[in-house]
């Protein structure tokens, strides 16, 4: 029986330091990358550790809203949102305010000091004996306080997740401000425009029919408009396989072929204007 | 073993990485998701607080601050698209009009 007290804490003391390792790692990692999109599989890491710490600490129903809510729904919100704004959003790194990184920084470990300090002095002792939640019934202890000692602020949480549904809708909501264009008006349009077919789809007489390969034109150059603008771009700040086309859409001049990502990036400096 | 203190430390630095986040980057998806963060670390901090006193008041109060973090991501990403949408751009220091 003591043997086996002893090996549970052992290894709860070792999923312990796995995990705060995880989470602090990936934390740091989340406020250090460049891209969104690192940024939201990163914070992803650190909301799982945390649920699995939730059902260390006695609190199995938080460990699964944790998932279910948080790294389910909110972050993919987050990554939708990344989708929609932040993949071809090229934020400048410039400061705006000289210094500001480094005083961020000192501010920070000011108050890490200063929360380490004060929880280093609150003589935080051992748990206490698990009362009556903590047993086979935390659903049913959580259910029993929110409808009754929390029933109002539960009350006034549906208010508020109203309130904020409806905002949501409202601010997402864009209004028509022109009529809207007929058939009609969209082929005149079209034949104007001076390309009434299709652009052409990637890949066809290339080596590869991936979308990241552009199509060949009869003389055997690549064809900038067979590949999203999105895509392309990716190709020419990553491996460099594109090859450098003749072409009005890419003004940069010269393709720096780069290896990696995170191994010039200074390189992504230029290109791409770091996230920061 | 792990005794409620180590959470409440571990809370600690996770909560001062997401403070340094948000007062350094520029993006501001970024800047939410480092919001996010901080809450999440107030959440553990709740939770080992429970543990520690053995009774359930701070996990229910880590239910709310999670329900009120999905609230206000929903209100503030819809906020971001539509200034995004105005001004073409995620960064906060773009969105300076009431600046002067």
């Amino acid at each position: 029986m003591v043997l086996a007290t002893g090996m549970a804490q052992e290894t709860q003391s070792l999923a312990f330091w796995v995990l705060a390792v995880l989470a602090v790692a990936a934390a740091l990692g989340m406020v250090l990358a460049r891209r969104a999109v690192h940024c939201a599989v990163l914070l992803a890491v650190v909301m799982l550790s945390l649920a699995v710490l939730y059902a260390m600490l006695g609190a199995p129903f938080l460990a699964f809203v944790q998932v279910i809510v948080y790294t389910g729904a909110v972050l993919m919100l987050f990554l939708f949102v990344v989708m929609i704004v932040g993949v071809n959003s090229a934020d400048s790194v410039v400061e705006t305010i000289r210094g500001q990184r480094v005083a961020a920084i000192l501010v920070g470990i000011g108050m890490l000091t200063l929360l380490c300090l004060i929880i280093g002095n609150a003589a935080i002792g051992p748990a206490a004996p698990a009362g009556a939640g903590y047993s086979s019934g935390n659903l049913q202890g959580l259910a029993t306080l929110i409808f009754t000692t929390y029933v109002f602020p539960f009350e006034v949480t549906s208010a508020l997740l109203i309130t904020a549904a409806l905002g949501a809708m409202v601010l997402a909501h864009r209004e028509r401000t022109g009529p809207k264009p007929t058939q009609r008006e969209l082929a005149r349009q079209r034949v104007l425009s001076g390309r009434p077919t299709p652009l052409p789809g990637p890949g066809t007489y290339a080596r590869h029919n991936a979308v990241d390969m552009p199509a060949l034109l009869p003389d055997g150059s690549p064809s900038t408009l067979s590949v999203s603008p999105v895509i392309a771009r990716r190709i020419e700040l990553g491996t460099g396989e594109f090859p450098a086309p003749p072409s009005e859409t890419l003004t940069s001049g010269e393709v720096v072929p780069s290896d990696a990502e995170g191994e010039h990036p200074s390189d992504d400096d230029e290109h791409e204007g770091a996230r920061w | 073993m792990v005794s409620p203190a180590h959470f409440v430390a571990l809370s600690v630095i996770l909560f001062v990485i997401g403070a340094v986040g948000v007062l350094a980057r520029r993006n501001a998806i970024i800047i939410f998701m480092c919001v996010e963060l901080m809450l999440n670390a107030v959440n553990l901090a709740f939770v080992a607080f429970a543990r520690l006193h053995g009774n359930l008041n701070g996990q229910v109060i880590a239910f709310f601050v999670m329900v009120i973090a999905a609230a206000e991501v929903v209100v503030g990403l819809a906020i971001l698209t539509s200034i995004f949408r105005a001004r073409k751009s995620a960064s906060v220091d773009d969105a300076n009009l009431l600046k002067y």
